[in-house]
């Protein structure tokens, strides 16, 4: 497949707010979509990475010859041949290119090699020689507080810590529980693995087509390390198979650039399924500590939450990840009065990073058991419980922040609870494999037990704490062999969420036109931001729409100009024609004998830093999500039966109703996978399942059919008030799994996944000698500037 | 890398005898995972895939005789009154593995873990091995003789699994966290033998290879002889006496802590699938005698 492919994808179709077939779903589903491991130029090197087994250890020598010999094999490089800067890093550059003098953490890169086949590079990759000196290990989040842990960062061991006090945190209540919560290390398991290829260019730059999520922030973290301006390192977007998080970071892109410009050839890269565990960042593995106050009938007093999360050997996005988690760590809940102390470490784990829900998954899983306790305790229905204390538009948060725009939190629930329950037959007179066990052939329906548990949650859209992450579009507007074509150009990454086709149908409905086509992402047009935070609708949709306006008002002009008369009435576009009030005044295909064009920028609110009391305005706008899992559990054998799960989101308005369903049943499988399945398991700072025959994903037989419902309360000044909608769903299904299996055995169950151990007892509770010690960092400000 | 891709059993052997080096395979369910995983790099495969003598099942009589490139699928098609094969085949992995996988390659693979393993264990089966010059059978447990390790020679192919049916209920199942799709954590195998006045046990993925309770099944035998069962089908059994056998089958298990669970709920998961699995059978065999009065 030649790198070089038409110029765009051409659609037609639905307008906004009409169920709008994926562009890219047709050739998806027949496997002609071009993905990035897909990537083929005539020519071009197989690169491989050397990585280290050790999660700490010191370099003493590298030894490249043996590969040099090997057939094939075009070139070699540690980090001695680096030309420029040796580290990147996504809001801070703290991560090698290839490790120096020391590796923090087992699958950390150490040496690359290019070669004329994939076999031969991995031939050579194995046959570099790395000489180690083991060190310690600090493989415990806690552990990395102690006072003599080895130092795992140059600035220490504590990444960021936030505190944030509300009202009065001594404030007393009528009844208290207390909880202590473990999230484990997920993996967004995206099944197209990182690749890319670069292409050295005539100008000495290079072009480097990749799988991303964000091309304009790769520009920024690639270009130094080659020692180019940013105009010489080109990026172009190749087909993404998945994301979630996981293609944040700069994976091959460096590497592959590097060998590139160093043998003058194009040099492709591709992970396997293995290596690809080690290729990219993983959630954040947490462990909270939380104790709630209310009054008797019900009402939140006060929230004391402690958080600490597992960042791993590198700062990734983890000071977002630690903020999100300690702002929404409370629930979406008016809380009167609250202290949340949140701390992210640098421990020699793979590090971890951007994972659809951001934070506010572990924090929801606290959260949300927390309520579930107080219901217990105070003899309140849960769902009654939660919604007296329900967040809505002008509530105050812990951090001080009012919520401006909408929050219909309350209709979110309410509307989640009165989803039908499902209908099926008695355990014992089912199809077995929809037991508990499923095909394993377990059971006959004996010892089935039914469990039902709601969660409730919220999160931020777009980035935070004064971020300026702007889109901008590119829309031109010109006669095609068939009619009008409106051509978009941003460098707004489709992963497989549907992005191009929401932003097809802002085109028709903006321009009136039939036919869009789209350009391929890329870095000519301006940075479009990342396609995460549930950010990248409302963003580039924003933009594409400011565009669309724009190009709208040229050809406005364009029309009253060549009228001639004086218009009345407001002017608007319809059946291919320009009316002024109820008079046609222009033909559009005549008024385009010059293409219109416009570019526009679009921004989201400003937002603030926290202080030093973590108060402020840090989020632009919030969306609410709820669900209710209904488990059955087999209690002699742990295994469990999800049988449906019921999700309402709140998104503002659904630009495509068939993509927020698909966003809605795809965040429940993820979530369901944290609450039972989805774990990375270390030992000793190694991966000990790195591939899918031992992480185990959720198949058909374990995902169970999803109802939803959407809850449409537009967003003030959000194009067409839309909100986004990618991680709703993810982040509270964990947390009611997990409720709905409470629900059924009667067990604490205070960590996720949910082992069958812990479903019969054979494990108890996890338990905890008190909360993390707070970390004595100076001030209250990041360890390093949020850029 | 060569491919050898004979279209006869003797072609095979030949080639195999020529050839040590060249890996059999058939369906590849764990050799290309192997391979993928860069693992394993054989200087040579030899296609079993194609070779008719080895996708045959034949019945004489009481004996069955199940072809080693027989897959999955076309046991649960062809083979039902196989009870237990048959539920052990829909257990492993997608329709796709279904298709392409077969017993031999469990077989061949030797893991505790194989799926059908614990069935031919509990079915007392014999396994039949050619080289070009000679034919061999051995009973199951002198063929695996340790984790991933058989009695295969370098120029021996498996051609043949073959047991006697036992007349009487019989019953695989399988733990795994995931409901589909998984490897096991336990796999258990009862079958009952009428003839004989036996039940037979087997266990899988709890032990370094397949294992029989043999102290389980003597007790089992024991306890319908007590209560005259085996002459009754309708008669009781206590509860007591089910948990006891439970607890004798999973003191025979030997399982070690992994990635995919623990020895201590291995040894648990043992106690529960043997209990079911018993009053399984028992309940299986009471409404047949039921149905036949009525």
């Amino acid at each position: 497949m030649p790198v070089v492919e038409r110029a765009g994808t051409v659609t037609r179709g639905a307008v906004v707010g009409v169920s709008a077939p994926r562009v890219d779903g047709t050739p998806k589903a027949l496997g002609e979509f071009a993905y990035a491991s897909d990537l083929w130029v005539e020519g071009m090197l197989f690169g491989a990475t050397v990585r280290s087994p050790h999660p700490s250890a010191r370099i003493r020598h590298v030894d490249v010859s043996a590969a040099l010999a090997l057939p094939g094999v075009r070139r070699a490089m540690t980090a001695a041949d680096l030309p420029a800067s040796r580290r990147y890093g996504l809001d801070f550059p703290d991560q090698p290119v290839l490790a120096e003098d020391v590796v923090r953490y087992a699958g950390e890169p150490v040496a690359i090699v290019a070669a004329d086949s994939a076999e031969q590079a991995r031939a050579a990759a194995a046959a570099i020689r790395v000489d180690y000196e083991v060190l310690p290990a600090v493989t415990d989040m806690e552990a990395a507080l102690r006072a003599d842990a080895p130092q795992v960062s140059e600035h220490g061991n504590v990444l960021r810590h936030l505190r944030i006090e509300h009202g009065d945190p001594g404030a007393e209540a009528d009844v208290w529980v207390e909880g202590y919560y473990e999230i484990g290390m997920q993996d967004q398991a995206p099944l197209g693995p990182e690749a890319g290829l670069a292409i050295p260019a005539p100008d000495g730059g290079v072009d480097l087509y990749v799988s991303t999520q964000w091309l304009h922030s790769d520009q920024k973290q690639v270009a130094p390390c080659l020692g180019l301006p940013e105009s010489k390192v080109r990026l172009h977007l190749a087909g993404v198979g998945g994301a979630f998080g996981a293609r944040e970071d700069v994976h091959m892109h460096i590497h592959a650039c590097l060998l590139a410009i160093a043998t003058g050839r194009p040099v492709k890269m591709t992970y396997g399924r293995e290596e690809s565990f080690f290729g990219h960042v993983h959630r954040h593995p947490a462990r909270i500590w939380a104790r709630t106050g209310a009054r008797r009938d019900g009402t939140l007093v006060n929230s004391r939450v402690r958080l600490l999360l597992d960042g791993g050997a590198y700062s990734s996005s983890s000071q977002a990840v630690i903020l999100n988690a300690s702002t929404f760590a409370v629930g979406p809940y008016e809380m009167p009065n609250a202290l949340i102390e949140g701390t992210c470490v640098y421990t020699n784990n793979p590090p971890a990073g951007a994972m659809r829900g951001f934070g506010a998954v572990q924090a929801c899983v606290a959260h949300e058991a927390q309520m579930d306790r107080l219901a217990a305790a105070l003899g309140i229905d849960p769902v009654e419980l939660r919604r007296r204390n329900l967040l809505h538009t002008g509530s105050v948060l812990p951090t001080g922040q009012v919520i401006e725009g909408s929050a219909p939190a309350r209709e979110v629930l309410d509307r989640c609870a009165a989803l039908p329950m499902p209908a099926d037959l008695p355990p014992a007179f089912r199809d077995r494999v929809t037991l508990p066990g499923g095909a394993g052939n377990v059971g006959r329906g004996e010892r089935v037990r039914r469990g039902v548990g709601y969660a409730m949650g919220y999160k931020n859209i777009a980035y935070s704490e004064g971020f300026d992450d702007s889109c901008e579009a590119k829309v031109r507007l010109e006669r095609g062999p068939k009619g009008v074509v409106a051509t978009v150009h941003t460098a707004a990454v489709e992963v497989g969420q549907g992005l191009q086709t929401v932003l097809a149908q802002i085109v028709r409905t903006e321009l009136g036109v039939d036919e869009v086509v789209q350009q391929r992402a890329d870095t000519q047009v301006g940075s479009a931001g990342s396609t995460s935070a549930s950010r990248q609708t409302v963003m580039a949709g924003g933009a594409v729409a400011a565009a669309c306006s724009r190009v709208r008002e040229h050809l406005f002009a364009r029309a009253a100009a060549r009228s001639g008369a004086p218009l009345r009435g407001p002017l608007r576009l319809e059946d291919g024609r320009v009316f002024a009030g109820e008079r046609s005044i222009g033909v559009v295909d005549d008024l385009l004998d010059t293409p219109l064009e416009a570019t526009e920028v679009y921004r989201h609110r400003r937002t603030t830093r926290l202080d030093g009391h973590g108060q402020g305005e840090p989020h632009v706008m919030f969306a609410f999500g709820a669900m209710r899992a209904v488990v059955e559990v087999d209690l002699d054998l742990g295994l469990v039966r999800v049988v449906q799960l019921g999700g309402v989101q709140d998104v503002g308005k659904a630009l495509n109703p068939r993509g927020v369903e698909g966003q809605i049943e795809g965040g429940a499988a993820q979530g369901l996978g944290l609450a039972l399945l989805e774990e990375i398991q270390l030992r000793d700072g190694k991966i000990a399942n790195a591939s899918f025959t031992d992480y185990l994903l959720p198949t058909i037989l374990d995902m169970p059919p999803v109802v939803s419902a959407v809850v449409e309360e537009p967003e003030p000044g959000s194009p067409y008030g839309a909100k986004g909608v990618g991680e709703g769903a993810t982040i509270v299904a964990t947390a009611a799994v997990a409720a709905a299996l409470r629900n059924a055995t009667g067990r604490e169950l205070n960590r996720v996944p949910v082992a069958p151990d812990d479903l019969v007892g054979i494990s108890g509770p996890r338990t905890s000698a008190g909360p993390a010690p707070i970390p004595d960092v100076p001030g209250p400000r990041p360890v390093f500037e949020y850029r | 890398m060569q491919f050898f891709r004979p279209s006869s059993l003797r072609e095979a052997l030949e080639i195999r005898a020529a050839h040590p080096e060249a890996v059999p395979i058939a369906g590849g369910t764990d050799l290309m995972v192997e391979v993928n995983f860069g693992r394993r790099r054989p200087e040579a495969f030899l296609d079993i895939s194609r070779l008719p003598e080895l996708r045959e099942i034949r019945r004489e009589g009481p004996n069955v005789r199940l072809g080693s490139g027989v897959p999955y699928a076309r046991v649960i098609r062809e083979l039902p009154d196989q009870v237990a094969l048959a539920q052990a085949s829909r257990t492993v992995g997608s329709p796709q593995i279904r298709t392409r996988g077969t017993v031999g390659g469990n077989l061949g693979t030797g893991s505790p873990a194989g799926d059908a393993l614990p069935v031919l264990a509990a079915y007392d089966a014999r396994v039949v091995l050619r080289s070009s010059t000679a034919t061999r059978t051995l009973a199951w447990r002198d063929f695996l003789v340790g984790p991933k390790r058989t009695a295969l020679a370098p120029d021996e192919l498996i051609v043949a699994t073959e047991w006697e049916r036992a007349v009487g209920p019989g019953s695989f199942s399988k733990v795994g966290t995931r409901n589909a799709m998984v490897i096991a954590i336990a796999g258990l195998c009862l079958q009952l033998d009428e003839a004989a006045r036996g039940v037979r046990v087997a266990l899988g993925s709890v032990g370094p290879t397949i294992l029989r309770a043999p102290e389980a099944e003597t007790f089992a035998a024991g306890i319908l002889d007590e209560v005259g069962a085996w002459s009754d089908r309708g008669a009781r059994v206590p509860e007591e006496a089910i948990a006891r056998f439970g607890e004798l089958v999973s003191a025979a298990a030997r399982p070690i802590d992994d990635v995919r669970g623990t020895g201590a709920y291995r040894r648990h998961a043992c106690a529960v699938l043997a209990t079911r699995a018993l009053t399984w059978a028992l309940d299986d065999r009471r409404a047949a005698a039921m149905e036949a009065a009525s």
